[in-house]
């Protein structure tokens, strides 16, 4: 489902004297359907760097990262949209919406997206918010103003609403209690029965263990362990 | 799929001064593209030739029109690319004083782009007007009032239901949002992307904003001194820029 070889990508930066920052290496990687692998590494070692680079986010300088079929490396906008759409989910440490939104819409919009009927997608974000434990009276406001560990729960519930084949998740248990935390990794294990392919990067090594049928040390692609 | 608009090496030229360069895109239909970058590198001279306003000095914009397929519509003649402006485009552009008939009403300017098309029924044309001042979150009393009458904001939610009445498949739109407040601002980006989901309207943004292109467009292009320097999916450019220019403007954002 997510295959990745050699893979490499640094950063160059034009206005700090064109600094070369060399930040991954031979990042080679393959998940099969249902599978669900642990990113791991100490900070800064690249996690969030790699999932980025399958998400499209980061363009890999070298290599192919190809999910679903569609080499993400070399892809043109539209199939990227289009694999983000229908295959690809990701759920970042931070929730970004338009202000405004209604947090029930929020939720909605990865189904809209795909053309299911606004009444249906309603009720299953609603059924989501529900199991996350978001009060009912919040559905009707923006989450932009609610608390740290609220707009993650809205994140996550935001990325299971549309049964992706392949999901990233970065940290999705981080800051929830331990309620919260069970029905998160609930969610993960539902997934990966009906076959999605996860990677995920867990700092909760109990949550790590739970889901987790794997794990990559991401430090073995950093450009200095290659040298 | 046969793109929407097919742009090839578009030039226009102020003299010797270059206005814009050597763009060249497709644009497929349900995209939203946005162009950023300061002013003065070309973006507007660069949608002001897409969509008509100004003659490029050589190029193509290819359209796929309904009736023929794909035309381009630099070498059409008058009149078929005017039909054209008031059918499958619209354009909104930055002051809604230079999209709107001010000293008619607000229900006439909306109507008036439907009389262009052939509506004639006075009951259904006002019903329609009514429908889309709605849509746009302006009280249906005001219909018979003169957008000299509006807020700024106002006026330019406006200018948006005149131009997608017909409804358009392309839309270009000349920094929708510059000087509106944040609060309109807001509401404005919420209904763009409410009606590019439901129409499946292809869009070309042009803007400074890099937080509105972010929220609005799947992709962007970034221009300096009338050049496309960068393309890709927005949030590939905003978070992973590789040119100077466009780390340079990432960089520049004011975190608030």
């Amino acid at each position: 489902m997510i295959e990745l070889n050699n893979v490499s990508k640094s950063f160059i930066l034009h206005n700090q004297g064109g600094a070369v920052i060399p930040v991954m290496q031979n990042a080679t990687l393959c998940l099969k359907p249902g599978e669900c692998v642990g990113l791991t590494g100490v900070s800064g070692a690249g996690k969030s760097t790699l999932m980025r680079v399958i998400y499209g986010n980061y363009l890999a300088a070298s290599g192919s990262v190809v999910v679903g079929g569609v080499d993400v490396a070399k892809a043109e906008p539209r199939e990227i949209l289009a694999l983000r759409r229908e295959t690809l989910g990701y759920v970042s440490q931070f929730l970004r919406v338009v202000p405004r939104v209604p947090t029930l819409d929020v939720v909605a919009e990865p189904l809209l997206a795909v053309g299911t009927p606004v009444g249906q997608a309603r009720d299953k974000a609603a059924s989501l918010l529900a199991q996350l434990n978001i009060q009912e009276r919040l559905w009707g406001l923006s989450p932009t103003t609610f608390s740290g560990g609220e707009q993650q729960r809205v994140n996550i519930a935001r990325g299971f609403a549309y049964d992706y084949p392949a999901m990233l998740l970065d940290e999705p248990t981080a800051s929830l209690d331990a309620q919260n935390r069970a029905t998160v990794l609930g969610l993960i294990e539902t997934a990966k029965a009906r076959g999605a392919a996860i990677i995920g990067i867990f700092h909760d090594e109990s949550a790590r263990a739970q889901v987790c049928d794997r794990f990559v040390d991401v430090s073995a692609f950093s450009p200095k362990a290659a040298a | 799929m046969t793109p929407l608009l097919q742009v090839k090496n578009i030039k226009k030229l102020y003299g010797a001064r270059i206005g814009c360069t050597d763009v060249t895109f497709d644009l497929y239909p349900g995209e939203v593209m946005g162009i950023v970058g300061e002013s003065g590198s070309g973006k507007s001279t660069l949608l002001n030739s897409l969509a008509g306003h100004l003659a490029p000095d050589c190029g193509e914009v290819i359209f796929d029109t309904r009736a023929n397929g794909p035309v381009d519509t630099v070498t059409m003649s008058e009149p078929e690319r005017r039909m054209l402006a008031r059918t499958d485009w619209a354009f909104v552009h930055q002051h809604a004083r230079d999209g709107l008939r001010m000293s008619v009403s607000a229900g006439g300017n909306i109507g008036e782009r439907l009389m262009a098309v052939g509506d004639r029924h006075y009951g259904s044309i006002r019903e329609r007007a009514a429908d889309w001042l709605g849509r746009v979150e302006i009280s249906e009393n005001r219909i018979d009032d003169r957008p000299s009458a509006f807020s700024g904001g106002m006026q330019q939610r406006l200018q948006i239901a005149r131009n997608l009445v017909t409804g358009p498949r392309l839309v270009f739109m000349d920094e929708p949002t510059g000087g509106l407040d944040v609060s309109v601002q807001a509401r404005l980006l919420d209904l763009l992307r409410g009606l590019v989901r439901e129409m499946g309207l292809s869009a070309i943004i042009v803007t400074h904003d890099l937080a509105v292109v972010r929220l609005l467009a799947d992709r962007l292009m970034v221009m300096k001194d009338g050049r496309v320097v960068e393309t890709g999916l927005t949030d590939q450019v905003l978070d992973d820029p590789q040119h100077s220019y466009t780390q340079l403007l990432v960089s520049s954002v004011l975190q608030v």
